[in-house]
């Protein structure tokens, strides 16, 4: 026996398997990031006097990185749009924009960290510059298995589309969904940690 | 599909080319062989876990008397033991590390990666997992979990020794084995993660036709909940881990407040952070794990309960909500941990009235698996020893939290041994006499052959009598106040007063231990010796997993079944057998269930 | 067992304190709940294994058994704690928790905990506790780091794992810690409370009874956790003057 639906949608719940999985691994995520999110509140709550995140953070470069993050969501869903439409070429194109985007993220957010870095700002310096450098940090690092993930489709992974093309749309789908939610929970962060 | 013959061989149908023996037995995605790997992984820890408590239990028997064991006490030595007297750093040591291996590393492996990799596929008529390359992931990510937190022990200044429960700021500020405990402990949440996506997926999407979610065996409603604990409840964990590992590693304060001062010295961090913050998120996953150490034993003696009383499980569908509804209430008691913290009125009314409304789907369950009694016809073989005396066993667990959930009493009972016999008569009498169970009602599934009885009765009725000479006087002790973590309970004079009890206690763990050795004898005897069994369905169970052949091969069903009735239909009136199978088609009685 | 008896059948220690008997009734209570559930299920559960075991000419029934008795008895359980929790528990807590004695009749005593020794600070005769600064703390005396330039500070009296308090006299104790969670225990007053860095909790008791007896520490906080043991010495209001006279600094007034 064949595993059933590992492509085409169950009768009833109308989903392939890997979709249910990756929507139960993001309702994990939230799990852990409204954790992280939590304790920022307990912790800024309690704390006796806590920075505006304008005062301590570069409001216009996370501005740049939030807009460059909702591109790469963009790309994403263009990516797999282009392979319903059977278009391979546009496929490669908008995935490996969403990939460069990606790297453009991280390559600002090194930015921000060396310079906190070089004004002796680390993570030890207060409980702000901690709760920031870890979220982001975990953030980042979901960005950096978002890359991982992406690569891996675009390069080696594409050969799929050869072989087996709706299994292979479906898995840029489930890697569409955990790109928007990376880029969702950005979009808490930004405003949390940026602005107020 | 009528029982087929045992050891008639099968060949996987249109199956690849032949693996060789790493792909075969040791890097599978067989669903059954990676929970044969998950049941002797977790038995081993169990057994080493175990042995962890017989030592410790020395030094509270005979508290600064040397254990002169030879070449055991030389191998412990002189941090740990020297000339053979416990140290309390290492007392300390081996119970924060009892209760972690324990909990993560032996029971829920064995519950549910073991049983559940094992069994449930097979009880919904799938051929596998869905994922069956994730599957295969996550026992080797607890595997390399596991293999982090045993090397702790070797790593200078010892063992992890806050507790399983790392309380900041001291596990913030203990020696470097903490961040072991802290790297391990991702690993291992990341394995449940990996593997609670699968089993819900699993469910959901590859039962049988026919099968549907009212159809199930209690055992697989059992799993799918756990698995929702373990996705949910875990990932705070996660993140309170990767918090901790910050404070130790990159110097940061998020559990440590301003002004700490250690040995002497005020702490140079930044300060502003909160210990109850470390408390809140711990237990945010703890209290659901404790859950997630219950269910699937709650699942499995179900099943041997209805299959050896030869009728329905009473109250099926109230078992089916009591059980979703205990694991939504899971998440919303965790404070009851916190109670001795300096907790308001307010805060201390929600969770005590929380704490006591998740005491009823337990009683709810519990009565309807005593109700599947009535006018049944009782079995004793050794699966049904155990499962029935889950049952009081559990009662008494359940029935010692009560005061415990009351936070005018636990001022007295708090942090004692009393705690500690509550939450041990649940998992130790309880969960492991119920996989006990599962080993020795499955066992003929996955080898063909019978369990000696004998060796079964001898291993029962001593583990049940030192069980409770183990657990029991710990409740008197706690009674007197006792605290619990200490090294020489006799520097207290209450601890004086009940010493002679912790000296019965020990004796009776060396005794409970003694009482194994029928099994591990029986389970490895068994395996070339023990009566074959004499069909594909040995109990006359009417589950799915009967249905395949013995062993199943790989692919699990020679068709895919299809499912009739309801999970538990046995002595159904007018037909001649007393158990039909949810996959028999044509019955005497045409009747078909909801 | 000494300094333990047993009391409604259950095994006590001796109840010193105001609040105490509340909260052995309440035990005491629960304790009687769980017996009966227990042994309402314990006897129909070896009913059943001796009547329905499985013998020649015995089957099983198919059909469900009616569960009225059940169910009732479950509605009774969930009645029974509610009436513990809100005529007991609740009560109990909440007088314990809020209702504090007054400050200016109340002797309020400072409890730092560290590992591995509890400090118990008394504001001294001038009712005023003097200021304390980390900074200060050192290893010669100065535990808490007293100010002793503070005026407030020089009738003040800090000893170690010795608390002394009046019987029949409102106590608070602060309690707080200097490095990590312990937790103030007395068992014979019935009183537990955590001790958490950055966090000073107050609680409150009455003793009844004179005597020596146990202070302990009721959570783990290292390898010293199980002799971070202190003394209580609950005195007549004469000794207890004659020992605050006594442990006075020179100097103080």
């Amino acid at each position: 026996m064949e595993i059933p639906y590992t492509v085409h949608p169950h009768p009833v719940t109308g989903i392939p398997n890997g979709k249910l999985g990756i929507w139960l691994f993001l309702a994990s995520e939230v799990m852990l990031f409204g954790a992280l999110f939590s304790s920022y509140i307990l912790l800024r709550v309690g704390a006796p006097s806590w920075p505006h995140g304008y005062e301590e953070l570069s409001v216009p470069l996370a501005t740049f990185n939030t807009l460059v993050l909702i591109a790469s969501s963009v790309t994403m869903v263009m990516s797999w749009a282009s392979l319903k439409l059977n278009q391979f070429g546009k496929f490669k194109l908008y995935l490996g924009l969403t990939v460069l985007l990606a790297f453009v993220f991280l390559v600002v957010k090194a930015f921000e960290y060396g310079h906190h870095f070089s004004a002796q700002e680390f993570p030890r310096t207060s409980t702000f510059l901690s709760i920031y450098f870890t979220i982001t940090g975990l953030h980042g690092l979901h960005v950096i298995g978002g890359i991982v993930v992406n690569s891996y489709l675009l390069l080696p992974g594409s050969k799929m589309w050869k072989k087996d093309p709706d299994r292979f749309a479906n898995r840029i789908e489930y890697a569409g969904l955990y790109w928007h939610f990376v880029d969702l929970v950005w979009i808490f962060l930004f405003p949390t940690l940026y602005l107020l | 599909m009528s029982d087929a013959v045992a050891n008639h061989s099968v060949h996987a149908p249109a199956h690849h080319e032949e693996l060789g023996f790493w792909r075969k037995y040791v890097f599978s995605t067989d669903h059954k062989v990676i929970g044969i790997w998950y049941g002797i992984t977790a038995l081993l820890f169990l057994f080493f876990g175990f042995s962890l408590m017989m030592l410790l239990r020395w030094q509270l028997a005979y508290p600064g008397q040397p254990l002169q064991l030879g070449w055991f006490t030389k191998l412990l030595g002189e941090t740990r033991m020297p000339q053979g007297i416990m140290l309390p750093e290492f007392y300390n040591q081996l119970g924060a590390m009892h209760g972690t291996i324990m909990v993560f590393l032996g029971i829920v492996p064995l519950a549910v990666g073991a049983f559940g990799n094992y069994v449930m596929p097979l009880q919904i008529g799938a051929p596998d997992m869905a994922f069956p390359k994730i599957n295969l992931a996550s026992y080797w990510v607890y595997f390399i979990g596991g293999c982090v937190m045993l090397y702790s022990f070797f790593v200078p200044g010892g063992a992890p020794q806050s507790g399983w429960t790392s309380y900041a700021p001291l596990a913030d500020i203990a020696s470097t084995s903490q961040t072991y405990w802290l790297v391990g402990m991702i690993f291992l949440i990341t394995s449940s993660l990996l593997g609670s996506i699968n089993f819900i997926v699993t469910i959901v999407q590859l039962r049988a036709k026919g099968l549907s979610f009212f159809r199930l065996p209690f055992f697989v409603w059992a799993q799918f909940i756990t698995s929702f604990l373990l996705l949910l409840a875990f990932p705070p964990l996660e993140a309170a881990g990767v918090l901790q590992l910050m404070d130790r590693v990159a110097g940061t304060s998020f559990f440590l407040p301003s002004g700490l001062v250690v040995s002497g010295q005020v702490l140079q961090n930044s300060g502003g952070g909160n210990p109850l913050l470390w408390q809140h998120l711990f237990w945010f996953l703890a209290h659901p794990e404790v859950y997630v150490l219950i269910l699937p034993a709650m699942g499995i003696v179900s099943e041997i309960i209805a299959n050896n009383t030869r009728k329905p499980l009473w109250g099926y569908r109230t078992l089916v909500y009591s059980i979703i509804f205990l694991g939504f209430m899971s998440f919303c008691v965790w404070a009851h941990h916190m109670f001795m913290t300096g907790m308001g009125t307010t805060m201390s009314n929600f969770f005590q009235t929380t704490t006591m409304i998740i005491s009823i789907p337990s009683v709810v369950i519990l009565t309807s698996l005593l109700l599947s009694l009535w006018k049944s016809s009782i079995r004793f073989n050794t699966p049904m020893l155990f499962a029935l005396a889950f049952l009081p066993m559990f009662a008494i667990g359940g029935l010692t939290g009560l005061p415990l959930g009351l936070i005018a009493a636990d001022i007295h009972l708090h942090d004692t041994w009393y705690v500690i016999s509550h939450f041990h008569y649940v998992v130790a009498p309880g969960t492991i006499f119920a996989l006990f169970a599962g080993i020795y009602y499955w066992y003929p599934k996955a080898t063909g052959r019978q369990m000696n009885s004998f060796l079964g009765k001898l291993h029962f009725w001593p583990s049940l009598i030192f069980m409770n000479g183990v657990f029991f006087p710990m409740l008197l002790q706690g009674m007197a106040g006792l605290s619990r973590r200490l090294y020489d309970q006799t520097i207290y004079e209450h601890g004086k007063a009940v010493q002679p009890l912790s000296v019965y206690i020990s004796i009776s763990a060396w005794l409970l231990a003694i009482a194994q050795i029928p099994f591990i004898i029986n389970f490895f005897w068994s395996m070339k010796k023990g009566k074959k069994v004499d069909s594909d369905n040995p109990w006359h169970s009417t589950t799915l997993e009967w249905a395949t052949p013995t062993p199943p091969p790989h692919g699990n069903f020679i068709e895919p079944p299809e499912v009739f009735r309801g999970p538990y239909e046995y002595s159904v009136p007018g037909e001649d057998k007393d158990y039909t199978p949810q996959n028999e088609r044509d019955t005497k009685n045409k009747k078909e269930d909801a | 067992m000494n300094q333990v008896s047993y009391k409604d059948w259950l095994p006590y220690p001796p109840n010193l304190s105001v609040h105490g008997p509340q909260i052995d009734q309440l035990i005491t209570v629960v304790h009687y709940v769980m017996f009966v559930l227990f042994v309402v299920w314990g006897v129909y559960f070896v009913y059943c294994l001796v009547r329905f075991r499985q013998r020649e000419g015995h089957k099983a029934e198919y059909h469900p058994a009616k569960g009225k008795i059940a169910k009732t008895g479950e509605v009774a359980v969930i009645v029974a704690e509610a009436l513990l929790l809100v005529g007991l528990s609740i009560p109990v807590w909440a007088s314990w928790r809020n209702d504090f004695p007054p400050r200016d009749t109340a002797l309020t005593v400072r409890v730092v905990a560290e590992q591995f020794a509890w400090n118990f600070h008394y504001a001294g005769k001038d009712g005023v506790f003097g200021r304390t600064d980390v900074g200060l703390i050192n290893n010669t005396g100065n535990s808490l780091g007293l100010d002793m330039k503070d005026p407030h500070a020089k009738d003040d009296i800090v000893t170690l794992n010795d608390l002394h308090i009046p019987v029949h006299q409102p106590v608070i104790l602060e309690l707080s810690s200097k490095d990590v969670i312990h937790s103030f225990t007395v068992n014979v007053l019935r009183v537990k409370q955590d001790a958490t860095p950055g966090m000073m909790v107050p609680i409150h008791f009455e003793a009844t009874q004179t005597g020596l007896f146990d202070v302990g520490c009721a959570q783990l906080c290292g390898l010293g956790h199980y002799r971070m043991k202190g003394q209580i010495t609950i005195e007549t209001p004469d000794q207890y003057s004659k020992w605050l006279t006594e442990n006075t600094p020179q100097g103080g007034n």
